[in-house]
């Protein structure tokens, strides 16, 4: 930065207009707390990040869309550019939609952008919503954002429902045509419901135009108000951030916002923006024109929809034959619980979750530390095992597919999910305690014994022992004295210094490494204020341990 | 701040402390005398910010610090020659370059056209984004900062409160009943009024019987998607197909889709139709709704070996010599049977609509 000013005033004119600015606005004090904001930093914390990203490519991708898109579903005749079309009777949605695919110039792009950034938006707030479960993130006081993140999750749902109905080919019209008989299957209202949102018997002439308000309009509106909201109470609650040396309950240590956070989330935007693009040039979603027009009488075998409809069709596909018939010639249709039942049961105990847990723990105290999976064994565990009911829903989604290419019964898919929606669960769960445990053991047995060098020594008495290097200072039997406080625990030399950091360049050395190695030789001067951190043990009191044997072996490093 | 050469600013027209702490510690000499740095960290402690530890970046001129800026240069470079790249052939196909809308003789430009586009386009922004990640982890000095989390003030909470209930006291809802309840009638009606109008959403399912009818009905033929009528001889046996009721829309009808299946000899052997349904169906000839009755999807995959009928939704199978039973899945009743006969020219017509409503299962569906 070559400049003639004083060091400590901006450029004049830059200085002059941001006076002017402050003036009329005041907004130097609340400027700077904005850029002085700390943010913690971690890799899965950009997870929501991406979430967010997608939908602000959502939202430019969709408004082009809107530019050539009619929602209506009167007949007319194909007459465009693709051939094997040319003639067939089809809805001007569908023709619309084959417009922007073949005659918009970059159409095809721009649509598959929005399919891709929209699968991509459901998978970041799932990832997400996991991690945010697995580390805490959702105890007391975020349960309101957690509640707002289920509902912006079911929101994303009906966003991709209501989208991927919208071109009106084969596919999405046989989607309709269920979530029609999902509605039908709703006791005692389901009709009035129906006809309400049908505006008649299926299919009628209105229900795309709707749909389209709903995706264009009124969704996206509620979900830019909670997405605003959710940010604004992360903004006002501080990030969490996991355990670790100098983070408390009552700091956040990472970033500041300016430069180093804001440039970085920048990246990440450009990043996604740029996956999403190169996906929608290289990787075709949804080739409609292939499907053909919606009929009612026609479906094409081995349909499926969107990856997160997934885990409903399963549920559906699973569900027993059980109508309930009341008396009176009513009743319960059997498609009423996988689909609405289950569905919102699965939803409601999400949102209701932290409640549950805080009941349950009665643990009413403020968490702003995150903890470990492996420290909450009951909590993860009830994750895996959540996620193992859904992932076998999800499986059974595809189940047709998979009998198919693998040459497997269709029944006993069908058989497999049924019973596997019930057994897998539980031994998902007991499995995931065992392995927290384990995960917690190890970590303090190396904090009690030291990391495992892989150097096998003979003591004087003929005794092979392993040597261990110590996290810490250790008392006289030779066991570290660190307590474990929930931040990961080094499990190989090389993450406590133990090789050397690469001389840099690509072609040739940039560095000298004689520089290299004094940097290391200063590092070690440094650590060696905890001079106990270089002894060398073989941990376990039953070898090296043993004050019998003289205490622990001393021997230099390396 | 210069203050001091704003035109018309008297001493006693300036800004003063707003905020009582900071203006009042550090005069504007004070603040002139320190630098930058000290003066972010002095803002940064304000805001409860400590920097606890910077890394400092590469030396300027140094060699780690020009290959960093190579390296963000190239990337920077890199998503400039991508993004030149789209324009090229966003622009150009059509002027300079071959057309790119889709062609059934040309399968080569305009196969190549989109994908072109993505990589151009992803390519620019990614490589954008991969030179503001270099850019940040290798040029930007590397800070660990801490702030300071509050707790809620207790002082505030009180005085809070104190405004709070004090304007409900002046207010005096509690004493003054008939206001609040006269208030509260107001409210609820105007609520009504204001969800009044969605009211035009609701319609009588129940008017007529649009769930349990069809187009079907007595004497109308059965065509197929082209409008031509169907003769017995027309099928070999043990084929299925579908037809439509000869009305006008017929074959995009949601519920009248029919499957008019042709038995073998050695399945008419075993057929069981469903009480007081034998004489629905005409020689070897059956004809069932096409709306699978667990969902509404169109059910079509018919495997004759087995007799059984597959819909490709939730696999629902159905069993064609039993009335097309529900043998598997999640469908729970028999798809209806449509009665069939010929009619003076020998074309299969329908003797009546459906008996029972075909499609998915619904609250007060009649049970026959």
């Amino acid at each position: 930065m070559a400049t003639t000013i004083t060091p400590n005033q901006p450029a004049p004119r830059i200085s002059k207009a941001a006076s002017e600015v402050d003036d009329r606005l005041i907004v130097a004090g609340p400027l700077r707390r904005t850029l002085n904001k700390v943010f913690p930093d971690h890799w899965s914390f950009l997870l929501g990040e991406i979430a967010l990203y997608s939908f602000v490519i959502l939202l430019l991708s969709g408004t082009f869309l809107t530019f050539y898109y009619d929602p209506s579903l009167s007949e007319t005749e194909y007459e465009g550019i693709y051939a094997p079309l040319r003639g067939v009777e089809m809805s001007r949605a569908y023709e619309s939609s084959l417009g922007i695919s073949f005659d918009v110039r970059g159409g095809l792009l721009i649509r598959q952008i929005h399919h891709w950034a929209a699968l991509l938006f459901v998978a970041a707030i799932v990832v997400h919503l996991l991690r945010i479960f697995f580390t805490g993130a959702f105890r007391k006081p975020r349960e309101t954002n957690w509640g707002i993140g289920v509902v912006l999750l079911v929101l994303a749902l009906a966003m991709g429902f209501t989208g991927y109905t919208l071109p009106d080919d084969l596919l999405s019209g046989t989607g309709l045509r269920i979530v029609s008989a999902i509605i039908l299957s709703i006791p005692v209202v389901g009709t009035w419901v129906h006809w309400a949102v049908f505006d008649g018997d299926y299919v009628g002439d209105v229900i795309l135009g709707r749909l389209y308000i709903v995706h264009v309009l009124i969704l996206p509106a509620i979900i830019l108000a909670l997405i605003a909201l959710h940010l604004l109470l992360l903004i006002k609650q501080k990030h969490t951030q996991f355990p670790g040396p100098g983070r408390t309950e009552h700091n956040v240590v990472g970033n500041r916002l300016f430069p180093a956070f804001a440039g970085k989330a920048t990246a990440l935007f450009f990043i996604v923006f740029g996956l999403c693009a190169g996906l929608a040039g290289l990787v075709q979603i949804n080739p409609f024109w292939l499907w053909g027009p919606y009929n009612p009488a026609q479906v094409s075998a081995g349909s499926q929809p969107d990856w997160y409809i997934g885990f409903l069709d399963g549920s559906t596909r699973l569900f027993p034959a059980w109508d309930i018939n009341l008396p009176g010639d009513y009743t319960i249709p059997a498609l009423f619980w996988p689909t609405v039942v289950i569905a919102g049961a699965m939803f409601t105990l999400l949102a209701l979750y932290p409640q549950i847990e805080r009941k349950l723990t009665g643990d009413d105290a403020s968490h702003h530390l995150l903890q470990r999976p492996r420290d909450v064994p009951v909590r993860t565990s009830i994750g895996a095992m959540a996620l193992m009911f859904y992932g076998v829903l999800w499986l059974s989604g595809g189940n047709d597919l998979i009998a198919d290419k693998f040459d497997i019964s269709l029944n006993a898919m069908t058989w497999f999910g049924r019973i596997g929606c019930v057994v897998l669960p539980p031994i998902a769960y007991m499995v995931t305690y065992r392995i927290c445990l384990g995960l917690q053991k190890h970590d303090r047995e190396v904090l009690e014994h030291g990391i495992e060098t892989g150097v096998i020594r003979r003591l004087p008495s003929g005794e092979f022992i392993e040597v261990h290097q110590p996290l810490g200072p250790v008392d006289e039997h030779g066991h570290g004295q660190l307590t474990y406080a929930g931040a990961p625990v080094p499990k190989r030399m090389n993450q406590v210094g133990g090789a050397r950091r690469a001389v840099k360049g690509f072609f040739k050395p940039i560095e000298q490494p004689a520089d290299v190695e004094l940097e290391a030789q200063r590092e070690r001067r440094g650590l060696a204020a905890a001079e106990a951190d270089r002894e060398v043990t073989s941990g376990r009191p039953s070898e090296g341990g043993r004050p019998s044997a003289g205490g622990r072996p001393q021997d230099p490093r390396d | 701040m210069s203050k001091d050469d704003r035109a018309g600013s008297r001493p006693e027209d300036e800004a003063g402390p707003l905020h009582g702490g900071p203006d009042e510690d550090y005069t504007p000499e004070q603040l002139a005398g320190m630098d930058r740095e000290e003066l972010n960290r002095l803002g940064a402690r304000y805001d409860g910010v400590e920097v606890l530890h910077v890394d400092p970046p590469p030396a300027p001129g140094s060699a780690l610090e020009k290959q960093a800026e190579r390296q963000v240069s190239m990337a920077f470079g890199i998503a400039g020659l991508f993004a030149l790249a789209f324009a090229v052939v966003y622009f150009g196909s059509g002027w300079f370059l071959p057309d790119w809308q889709w062609a059934s003789d040309d399968n080569g430009w305009s196969a190549l056209y989109t994908p072109l586009l993505g990589v151009g386009m992803g390519g620019a922004l990614i490589f954008l984004g991969v030179g503001m990640v270099l850019f940040v982890k290798k040029l930007l000095p590397h800070e660990t900062a801490v702030q300071d989390k509050h707790d809620g003030s207790h002082f505030d909470r009180t005085t809070t409160a104190a405004t709070l209930m004090g304007g409900v006291d002046r207010v005096g809802f509690p004493r003054r009943k008939m206001i609040g309840r006269s208030l509260g009638f107001a409210g609820g009606a105007l609520g009504l009024v204001l969800i009044a109008p969605l009211g035009g959403l609701i319609k009588n399912p129940n008017k007529g019987n649009p769930l349990g009818t069809t187009e079907w009905a007595e004497g109308v033929r059965l065509v197929r998607q082209d409008g031509s009528p169907v003769r017995p001889g027309d099928q070999e046996p043990g084929s299925l197909e579908t037809v439509f009721p000869a009305v006008p829309g017929g074959n995009l009808a949601a519920d009248a889709a029919t499957m008019l299946i042709r038995l073998r000899p050695e399945q008419m052997s075993l057929l069981q139709p469903r009480e007081g349904q034998a004489d629905f169906g005409y020689g070897d000839y059956v004809a069932y709704s096409k709306i699978c009755t667990h969902a509404g999807c169109p059910v079509s995959l018919y495997e004759q070996e087995t007799s059984r009928i597959l819909c490709p939704c939730h696999q629902s199978q159905f069993d064609v010599i039993q009335g097309a039973k529900p043998v598997f899945g999640p469908a729970t009743r028999p798809l209806p049977e449509l009665p069939i006969t010929l009619d003076d020219e020998g074309y299969f017509v329908a003797r009546s609509d459906y008996i029972e409503a075909v499609g998915p299962t619904y609250w007060n569906r009649e049970r026959i």
